[in-house]
């Protein structure tokens, strides 16, 4: 392999370190309005009246958007409201917006709005809305129109249940002789990406409406946008340009629907709608919250014979993407441990919080740490190396997943090899516990994990390649750049096959939903899979084309001509050839005639043999394949006043193939940041009103530059026979095992079991003070 | 409202714009002279998306307003050229999104030219003020590192 592996330097690259790389909010012309949101200071509240008239009277004022009853939107169920009418469901609910000329105009105005609210019961939690006498987010939920895959329960907080029955649970039990069983919880927190959510719209006279967004999915704007408010879906045009970082958060529509409104309401000119760092963390879809119970049984050999899990998932106020989420979460619940007796509840439940969107790992970073604590519960009631625990329980090819789905070589990562490295290299056989001295020790935590990527059946992708005069070629491509490298590892992808130099291929990096092929969403690591299957596709078709003239040209078969270094030439003579610039915009003859014409190479790809889940049992194939990674965690623990530091954290991922190291490893430490975080640190905190009261980046805290651990990386190269070169999906790993490996660590420093999120020092205080 | 017509040295030109009083830098370099390098992030100094250089220091360009720039030399991302912490950036794979990046370089820059001999602990003491969501900091030492270490050979 010529281009595959290597540490390509990324195509966007010089447009990112000298400040020309632009995102949407750097988009702006004189002509463009502001819009700003007037939000709800409450989490559940009657809107009992809106008063603008002061508002009005502020110079530059075009438009005041409240009270209105537009059509609902959501994409599961379509519960939500753009902009509340009659109540509020939770903090940060958009109650009013205001266009005016500049920001300062709109804000100055909003802040003359009066709202008068009627406080309402607050739902707190996902365990508190699944009590019989829970106050409703939603009473009229039975009259929602709806997609086929979910399941609300009227009159209940439950937003969707999802079933998962395999096997026989009562054979399962009688065979485990070690039961373990341990409740969990974690409230809502968020994906911070450093830039905030923004989106512009425009309204032509010809009735085309022009969208900017930084967004994941594009694609999924223009088609919601379209149903919501029946336009024309060939008169939506959505353009993506750099996105700042997404994670799952950006992978909703929310702010498009504002600027469109908005739009619409100042006769098509231009708008502006854009995030403040509170009103993104708030306003904007968060990442999800989890109550669980897990119930584990194992026979005396330690192989794990029946799991009974429920997740009560905490969608808040909105069940849009929560249902997928639930859905995910439900499918691969026992984790990467052959389970031959599974039930599992998973609700989706309505709260009053602010409404979750999919967050790195699509539900699985949350359900690993349910399952990892009760893993290693189970290691110490049985008295086992926590780590052998999950080698001996390792799915493998021939198990089948609690959907039933028989897994094999292909469609399956290695995860015993993935222990077995992570054994070698977080030297775990030197013993998981260090004594420092009287005050400090160090500790060793595991984990494990795996994902399928439940995506829509059909999901497509699809890529275009055009030639330069100059033999170079374009390559386009409807994945986002948000941060991943993905347009990177496609040019890759089609330099490997095309057998030619990386850097003659230039890469567009906008997306726009008119003259781009669509891909699905740039989500759940598919990105290189999909779009890489489209692209090897599109270059089958150029090498074709390239072939088809060339033979032509060369008056010689097709069959005897090869493709390699920006050439078509004959395999038994490579001197005998021509140069793509001879080739790529048609051949000229000596004489001046000319045939073939600009070539123009185009590909897709469709998932393949996807079904919806069965409602009762939940079988059914959910996703293409799944990745395996094994984790570890290294914490310097002190006694004296329950702090730590992360010192190692280690993570062996199933990559399938390495395509671009440099980038594989980079999102491999990135998410394992991420991942640390969210374990240690991040989480909203409510008061009793469902008011988030650390809606700021120094309240609500991310790594920090020196907070980070020493990383340790390693792959496993077990290719998945139907992706391009064999690569599996590895951005989201990282993440997914960092909260079960150190709630492990941790659990074992400080000597009590420690089973909610984040671990902060107060509450391993509070967790060891309740024990005594 | 009040409004100022100032004249600000930006990237080594004498720059004329109108603000308000109340406009901060940041605004007026995006806003009104179209150097939309510098981000917005949080808007209240939390995570130096918008760090600048003023007279050779780093500066959070969202906590300070247009107006107290007069006479100070202002240099933004868009002003840095070919500066060796870029190129590091580039090939130590620095960035992912890119958003955070400018505000990291024009730190990074910064503390290379104030602390030629930085150690780790001085790195960290400026560093610590930018947050990067995408990488996990460990390329972002590497490249500050690499940049150092070339200024310290003769
Ligand atoms: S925008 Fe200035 S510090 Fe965040
Ligand atoms: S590269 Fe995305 S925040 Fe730093």
């Amino acid at each position: 392999m010529e281009v595959i592996g290597k540490s390509v330097i990324r195509k966007e690259a010089l447009e990112k370190v000298t400040g020309r790389a632009k995102y949407t909010n750097d988009y702006h012309s004189v002509s463009m309005l502001s819009g700003h949101k007037v939000i709800s200071p409450f989490g559940h509240a009657k809107i009992v009246d809106i008063d603008t008239e002061e508002a009005w009277k502020v110079p530059g004022v075009h438009a005041i958007l409240a009270g209105n009853h537009y059509p609902l939107t959501g994409e599961a169920i379509r519960d939500r409201p753009v902009i509340a009418v009659d109540k509020v469901r939770y903090h940060g609910e958009v109650v009013a917006l205001v266009v005016a000329d500049s920001p300062e105009q709109a804000k100055t105005a909003g802040d003359l709005i009066k709202v008068q609210y009627e406080l309402l019961p607050v739902v707190n939690s996902p365990t508190q809305a699944f009590q019989k006498d829970a106050p409703l987010v939603h009473e009229r939920l039975g009259e929602y129109k709806k997609e086929e895959d979910s399941h609300p329960v009227p009159d209940t907080n439950i937003a969707t249940h999802i079933k998962i029955r395999k096997g026989n649970m009562e054979k399962g039990w009688s065979e485990s002789d070690t039961v373990v069983e341990a409740t969990f919880s974690f409230a809502p927190s968020d994906h911070a990406a450093m830039e905030t959510r923004c989106a512009t719209a425009e309204i032509m006279p010809d009735g085309n409406i022009i969208i900017m967004t930084s967004s994941q999915a594009p694609f999924m704007v223009k088609r919601l946008i379209s149903d919501y408010f029946g336009e024309d879906l060939g008169k939506i045009i959505v353009h993506t340009p750099f996105v700042g970082g997404a994670y799952g958060g950006k992978a909703p529509v929310q702010l498009e629907i504002l600027a469109y409104l908005a739009s619409k309401e100042v006769g098509g000119k231009p708008v502006k709608i854009f995030n403040t760092r509170e009103e993104d963390i708030i306003t904007s879809p968060c990442h999800i919250g989890l109550d669980a119970t897990v119930k584990l049984g194992a026979d005396r050999n330690g192989k794990i014979r029946a799991a009974e899990i429920q997740h009560l998932w905490d969608g808040g106020a909105y069940s849009d993407k929560a249902i997928d989420v639930t859905r995910s979460g439900a499918v691969d619940c026992t984790g990467p441990y052959n389970i031959e007796n599974v039930w599992c509840d998973s609700y989706c439940m309505y709260t009053n919080h602010p409404y979750a969107s999919p967050f790195r790992g699509f539900s699985h970073s949350e359900l690993s740490f349910v399952i990892e604590r009760t893993m290693d519960l189970l290691a110490q009631k049985l008295n086992m190396d926590p780590l052998e625990l999950r080698y001996i329980n390792a799915i493998r090819p021939g198990n089948t997943t609690p959907t039933r789905v028989r897994l094999n070589k292909s469609n399956l990562g290695n995860l015993p090899k993935c222990i077995e490295k992570v054994r070698e290299i977080f030297n775990w056989d030197e013993g998981p516990v260090k004594e420092i001295n009287e005050r400090f020790i160090r500790v060793k935590g595991v984990s494990c994990s795996w994902k399928t990527s439940t995506i829509d059946t059909n999901a497509p992708s699809g890529a275009i390649i055009t030639f330069n005069k100059d033999g170079s070629l374009n390559l386009m491509t409807g994945v986002i750049e948000i941060g991943t490298g993905t347009k990177t590892v496609l040019a890759q992808i089609l330099a490997e096959r095309l057998k030619m130099d990386v850097d003659k291929i230039h890469v567009r990096m906008e997306v726009d939903t008119q003259t781009m092929p669509e891909h699905f969403k740039t989500v759940a690591s598919r990105g290189t899979f999909m779009a890489g299957r489209a692209v090897l596709n599109a270059a089958d078709d150029v090498i074709n084309q390239l072939k088809e003239v060339a033979a032509c040209a060369l008056r010689a078969p097709k069959e005897d001509l090869e493709v390699a270094d920006s050439r078509v030439f004959l395999r038994d003579d490579p001197a005998i050839g021509l140069h793509f610039k001879e080739v790529g915009y048609g051949y000229t003859y000596p004489n001046g005639n000319a045939i073939g014409g600009q070539i123009i190479g185009r590909g897709k790809y469709i998932l393949r043999h996807l079904t919806h889940l069965d409602p009762e049992t939940g079988a059914g194939k959910p996703g293409p394949e799944w990745s395996v990674a094994a984790y570890g965690v290294e914490v310097e623990f002190d006694r004296r006043d329950y702090t730590y530091r992360v010192v190692k954290a280690c993570t062996v991922v199933d990559i399938g193939k390495v395509l671009n190291e440099k980038a594989a490893l980079g999102q491999v430490m990135g998410a394992m940041s991420m991942g640390i975080a969210f374990a240690s640190r991040e989480t909203f905190y409510f008061d009793e009103l469902g008011r988030v009261l650390n809606p700021q980046l120094r309240t609500y805290r991310p790594l920090r530059y020196g907070e980070n651990p020493e990383y340790l990386v390693g792959f496993v190269e077990t290719p998945q026979l139907d992706s391009p070169y064999g690569a599996r999906g590895v951005g989201e790993f990282g993440l997914m095992g960092m909260p079960g490996a150190l709630g492990n660590a941790l659990s074992v420093a400080a000597g009590v079991s420690l089973n909610h999120l984040p671990l902060i020092p107060e509450l391993i205080w509070k967790a060891k003070e309740g024990e005594t | 409202m009040k409004f100022h017509t100032i004249t600000l040295n930006i990237n080594g030109n004498n720059r004329v714009v109108t603000v308000r009083s109340a406009d901060t830098l940041l605004y007026a370099l995006r806003g009104k002279l179209g150097l939309t390098g510098s981000k917005p992030g949080c808007l209240n100094g939390d995570c130096g998306a918008c760090t600048v250089n003023l007279d050779g220091w780093p500066m959070k360009s969202c906590l300070m307003l247009a107006v107290e720039a007069i006479g100070k030399k202002v240099t933004t991302i868009e002003g840095l050229q070919n500066a060796p912490i870029q190129q590091a950036f580039v090939e130590n794979f620095a960035f992912q999104c890119g958003y955070c990046t400018p505000g990291f370089i024009m730190n990074c820059h910064s503390l290379i030219e104030q602390h030629p001999d930085a150690d780790d602990e001085k790195i960290k003491e400026w560093l610590e003020s930018n947050i990067c969501r995408c990488t996990g900091y460990a390329e972002i030492e590497r490249a500050v590192k690499s940049v150092l270490k070339k200024n310290r050979v003769p």
